[in-house]
This record gives C-alpha cells, sequence and structure tokens, in this order.
C-alpha cells in the first residue's frame, strides 16, 4: 500500500523538476515564446487526451463529443473572467463544475446507448453544444467572445495538468476505478456482481466532462478569446486520435499520444502542404502494425522499458 | 428457513410464454439442482431471480422481502450471486482484480477519499487485497493472481467464476452449468469444491447443469423444466424413476440393449 504513496510522491518530485527546468528556461528566454505557445499546447491536450481516456479507453463508453465539453468550460469562465471580472480560479472551477453537470445530464440518457449509437449521440451533442453557443449574442456569437485576459501561463497549464493526471490515475487505481474497468471488459458480469453500472458510466462521463473544461477555461485564457471555431468536432476527433495513438485504456498512452502529436503538428507547421499527409500516414503506419495503439492497454513503467531494452532479444528467441 | 420463494412466477416474450407458473422453495443450506432439455427455460429462471428480466406475473422473495422489479446489482447486494453459461470473465484484468471488483459495493471509502489517497483508503485496500487472496486460495488460484484472466485454462476460469461470486459473500448462489466443457475428472473436483464451499461459507446453491453424473450426485433436490413449466421434483432417486422426466429429457433404455 505504501508503494502507491511513494509512487505519487515520485510523481510529483518529477513533475516539479520538470518544471522548474521548464520556468527558468522560459524565464532565461532559452525557450523561445512560440515554443512556449506549443509546450502550453501539449499540457492542455494531454488534460483532454486523459480525461477522454477516462471516458473511452477505462470505462469503454465510446464518446466523441469532447470538445463540446472543453467549450462548456471554455466559455463559462471566460463569461465569468470578462463579464464579471471573477478571478481565474475561480472561473476554471465554475467552468469544470458546469461541464460536469452538463455530462451528469447529458450521460443519464444517452449511456443507455453503446457503441457506434453511442457514439453518433455524443458526436450530435457536442456539435449541438457548439451550435447553440454560435447562436448566444451574449458571447459573441460567431464573432467570438473578445478581451479574455491572458491568464494562462506554464504555469498554470503544467500544474493543472500534474493535478488531472494525479487524480484521474487515483481514481482508476481505486475501488471506483476497477468498478469503471469492468464496465469496459463485461457490463452483464459487472452488474451482477453488484455494481451500479449507470451510477459508474455517468460518473466516468461527468468526471472526463469536467477536465474537459479544465482544458476549455485554460485554453481560451490563452488565446485571449473564445470562437465557437475552436470546438468543432475536428477537435473531438484530435482527442480521440492521440488516445487511440496512445492506446485505448492506458494513462501513459494518452499522455504520449497527446506530447507527439502536438509536437508533431508543430512541427509540420512549416510544411502545410504535407502535414496531414505526413499525419495520416502516420496514423496508417500504427493502425496496420499496432492497431491496440503504442501501448495497448498496458501503463507504460520501468520494468516495461528495461524488458524492452534488455529482454528483446530473448523473447524473439521464444517467438513471441 | 426459507431463503428463496418463487410463486406464480411467469416470463412471456411477445407471444411466448418462456416459463409459467413456476414456484420454487429453497431453504437455507439447500443444494438444489434445475434441469431441462435445451430451451426449457432454465436460464430464463434464473435470469429472472437475478433481475435481469422482470416477471410478467408472480412473486419472487429473498428472506421474506419482494425482489421483483430491484435492478441486479441491487439483488446482488441483498445476496444474489450468479455465474454465468458462457463464462464472463473480466478478460484483460487479473485473476486477483477480478476477485476485487465483486468486493466492490463492500468497500467503504468515497471517490474523495481515493482520490486524495486518505482516510480509509489504504486500510481498505488492504483489507480487500487480503480478502480476495485468501478466497483465490480457497479456490486454489492463488498462484496464479498475477495472469490475465483469459490466459487461464478454462476449467480455471470457471472456478475463477465461482470465486469470484463467492466475493460479493452471497447468501444464495446460483450456478449455470457450472461443469460444462470440463472433463470427468475436472467435474469429480468440481462437485467436491460445490460441497465445501457450501459447507464451509454455508451457503444455500442453485445449479443448472446438464451433467446428470453431477446434478445426481451433488444435488439433494431437483427441479425439472419442460416447455416453461415445472414437470416434477424431487429427490435425485425420484426424479430418476419419474416416468414424465424420462419421456422429456432423461430418456429410456431401449428395450433389449
Amino acid at each position: 500500500m505504501k508503494v502507491r504513496t511513494k509512487r505519487d510522491i515520485i510523481f510529483v518530485g518529477i513533475s516539479v523538476l520538470i518544471y522548474l527546468v521548464g520556468e527558468v528556461l522560459i524565464l532565461t528566454g532559452a525557450i523561445p515564446p512560440y515554443l512556449e505557445r506549443s509546450i502550453v499546447t501539449v499540457c492542455i491536450n494531454i488534460i483532454l487526451a486523459a480525461s477522454l481516456n477516462l471516458i473511452n479507453g477505462i470505462t469503454g463508453q465510446f464518446s466523441i463529443g469532447h470538445a463540446g465539453f472543453m467549450a462548456v468550460g471554455a466559455y463559462v469562465s471566460a463569461i465569468l473572467t470578462v463579464k464579471f471580472g471573477i478571478s481565474f480560479v475561480v472561473a476554471i472551477i465554475a467552468g469544470a463544475a458546469a461541464s460536469a453537470l452538463l455530462g451528469v445530464l447529458i450521460g443519464l440518457p444517452t449511456l443507455r446507448l453503446s457503441g457506434d449509437y453511442l457514439a453518433i449521440a455524443t458526436l450530435g451533442l457536442g456539435e449541438i453544444i457548439r451550435i447553440v453557443i454560435l447562436n448566444i449574442s451574449y458571447v459573441g456569437g460567431a464573432s467570438g467572445l473578445v478581451g479574455i485576459p491572458k491568464d494562462t501561463t506554464f504555469t498554470w497549464a503544467f500544474a493543472l495538468m500534474v493535478f488531472s493526471l494525479l487524480f484521474i490515475r487515483n481514481f482508476v487505481e481505486s475501488s471506483h476505478g476497477r468498478a469503471c474497468i469492468a464496465i469496459r471488459e463485461n457490463e452483464i458480469a459487472a452488474e451482477a456482481m453488484g455494481i451500479n453500472t449507470t451510477k459508474y458510466k455517468v460518473l466516468a462521463f461527468a468526471l472526463g466532462a469536467g477536465f474537459a473544461g479544465v482544458a476549455g477555461a485554460l485554453f481560451v485564457h490563452y488565446n485571449y478569446m473564445a470562437h465557437p471555431g475552436s470546438f468543432t468536432f475536428l477537435r473531438s476527433f484530435d482527442i480521440l486520435t492521440m488516445v487511440v495513438f496512445g492506446g485505448l485504456g492506458s494513462m501513459t498512452g494518452a499522455v504520449t499520444g497527446a506530447v507527439v502529436l502536438t509536437l508533431l503538428t508543430f512541427f509540420l507547421a512549416d510544411i502545410p502542404e504535407l502535414r496531414m499527409v505526413i499525419y495520416s500516414v502516420l496514423l496508417i503506419i500504427l493502425m496496420l502494425y499496432r492497431p491496440q495503439g503504442l501501448f495497448g492497454n498496458k501503463e507504460l513503467s520501468l520494468k516495461m522499458l528495461t524488458r524492452l531494452i534488455g529482454g528483446g532479444r530473448r523473447d524473439a528467441a521464444e517467438g513471441k | 428457513m426459507t431463503l428463496l420463494k418463487a410463486s406464480k412466477v411467469s416470463k412471456a416474450f411477445g407471444g411466448l410464454k418462456a416459463v409459467s407458473n413456476f414456484e420454487l422453495e429453497i431453504n437455507s443450506g439447500d443444494l438444489m439442482g434445475l434441469i431441462g432439455p435445451n430451451g426449457a427455460g432454465k436460464t430464463t429462471v434464473f435470469n429472472l431471480l437475478t433481475g435481469v428480466y422482470e416477471p410478467t406475473d408472480g412473486q419472487i422473495e429473498l428472506d421474506g422481502k419482494n425482489i421483483v422489479g430491484l435492478k441486479p446489482y441491487q439483488i446482488t447486494q441483498h445476496g444474489i450471486a450468479r455465474t454465468f453459461q458462457n463464462i464472463r470473465l473480466f478478460s484483460e484484468l487479473t485473476v486477483l482484480d477480478n476477485v476485487k471488483v465483486a468486493y466492490h459495493f463492500h468497500v467503504k471509502y468515497s471517490i474523495l477519499e481515493a482520490v486524495s489517497r486518505l482516510g480509509r483508503f489504504h486500510s481498505e485496500e488492504a483489507k480487500i487485497e487480503e480478502q480476495a487472496l485468501s478466497l483465490l486460495k480457497v479456490f486454489n488460484l492463488a498462484d496464479k493472481r498475477d495472469e490475465l484472466a483469459k490466459n487461464l485454462p478454462y476449467g480455471e476460469q470457471r472456478r475463477l467464476e465461482i470465486a469470484r461470486a463467492m466475493a460479493t459473500k452471497p447468501k444464495l448462489l446460483l450456478l449455470d452449468e457450472p461443469a460444462a466443457g470440463m472433463n470427468p475428472q475436472e467435474t469429480q473436483e468440481l462437485m467436491k469444491m460445490i460441497r465445501w464451499i457450501r459447507k464451509e461459507f454455508n451457503l444455500t446453491v442453485l445449479l443448472i447443469e446438464h451433467d446428470m453424473s453431477l446434478v445426481m450426485g451433488v444435488c439433494e433436490r431437483i427441479l425439472v423444466l419442460d416447455y416453461g413449466s415445472v414437470i416434477a421434483r424431487g429427490t435425485p432417486t425420484e426424479i430418476r424413476n419419474n416416468p414424465k422426466v424420462i419421456e422429456a429429457y432423461l430418456g429410456e433404455e431401449v428395450p433389449g440393449c
């Protein structure tokens, strides 16, 4: 049991170290502003991918409306800071709470569906949220909500990313998380084992939506404005791609997917004609040779790394 | 003492009466068998008892409390656990985690405590782990604790499913064809195990089975279903000699053989 706490401490320790290095590099100017922008984007995308993984990978409910929840968190927090002058912290919490609440309201009826039907329903709901926002003139409608203070810094993005990851990981590695995984593995058996499947599906959905709201709040407070065009279903697919790339059900996979694909998009920005081609070819290759994603549903750990490096030859000899 | 009582239970799917006027009374500590030809409605009876289907008609009482209309997970929490005819393990989880999942509704820490790793989290997790391990030991699966459930041999998967059902701490255990796909030796071991867990855990067992050596060997009372109705009930000897059962299910001896 103490192993778990020790791991939490190591995780926070390493995070603080990475943060300090990053912050020093940014302050001294070693990381130029355009690179800082992509690092903050990576942090936001990690929150999005990890939260979608909680719904899609851990609980097995295939949702593709994540951008919609992101939009709710974005707009609610932006309204609070722009129109009411409320502080950023409160705005983030309110944005997350609003998204989570919407997650419960939407989850209760839609999570009766499964598989493709749920995917279609959530896709539609994501678009409905966007179009509703598009038609509210109070938040700027199609021209977007402008004049948002730039409150998101590397510190904010990084701290909230670490918090989200810790929160989701600790949730997954508890009895409540096991209940969610059991639903993914076999819903009928989970129900027969005394698990209230509806409750846990809605719970995972709401938690995922809440963290998408956090990411949305960070996103708009970094870009000075909130625009409905930022939250189309294409963004939902971007997040989904990150999760599938890393491996559905793997937290470290979601993080890796978010980092790799965000940076890839960033570095390919110089060759816009080829960007989508390279991006798609990479995904096709991955799906051909590793359809379960980079890590499958396993977590990347030191043990796995040493096995990969040290045991590669032995595995080959055994015909694995 | 009556543990489970079903009276006049019927279930119709559209025009098809899958079960009609089903009567059942199980006393605490009973070991009862439910047999009948394919399509007689045996699994439907299980699904009715566990809340997967709601009866069109009739009453089901557990410990004197009506359980009709409860959700399957609520019925499990009231004390009925089951296994499935086609094994339904959490195949990508380890053997240990499969059992741990079944302890879930006995766990006493909140989500907040889980996320913050404070309060009762560590003590409760230690307790679950200990209980799950001792249960695995009972079922002779302790050395496989870290294997994925899908990698176990068939017989062990069946055993794990029973272990997992036991983790919910049931009063009544429903076994749906526990010996399906087992060889005679495994069936013998299963019989021994069923007798043993009943004594050890003070359990009541209702089982569906086609393997007559198991049913006749282990059950004290047998219920025979045909076309959704009970056609006979009694001890194994009575059932074996009941002409109606022989005609519907067991088959007659061919004269001269």
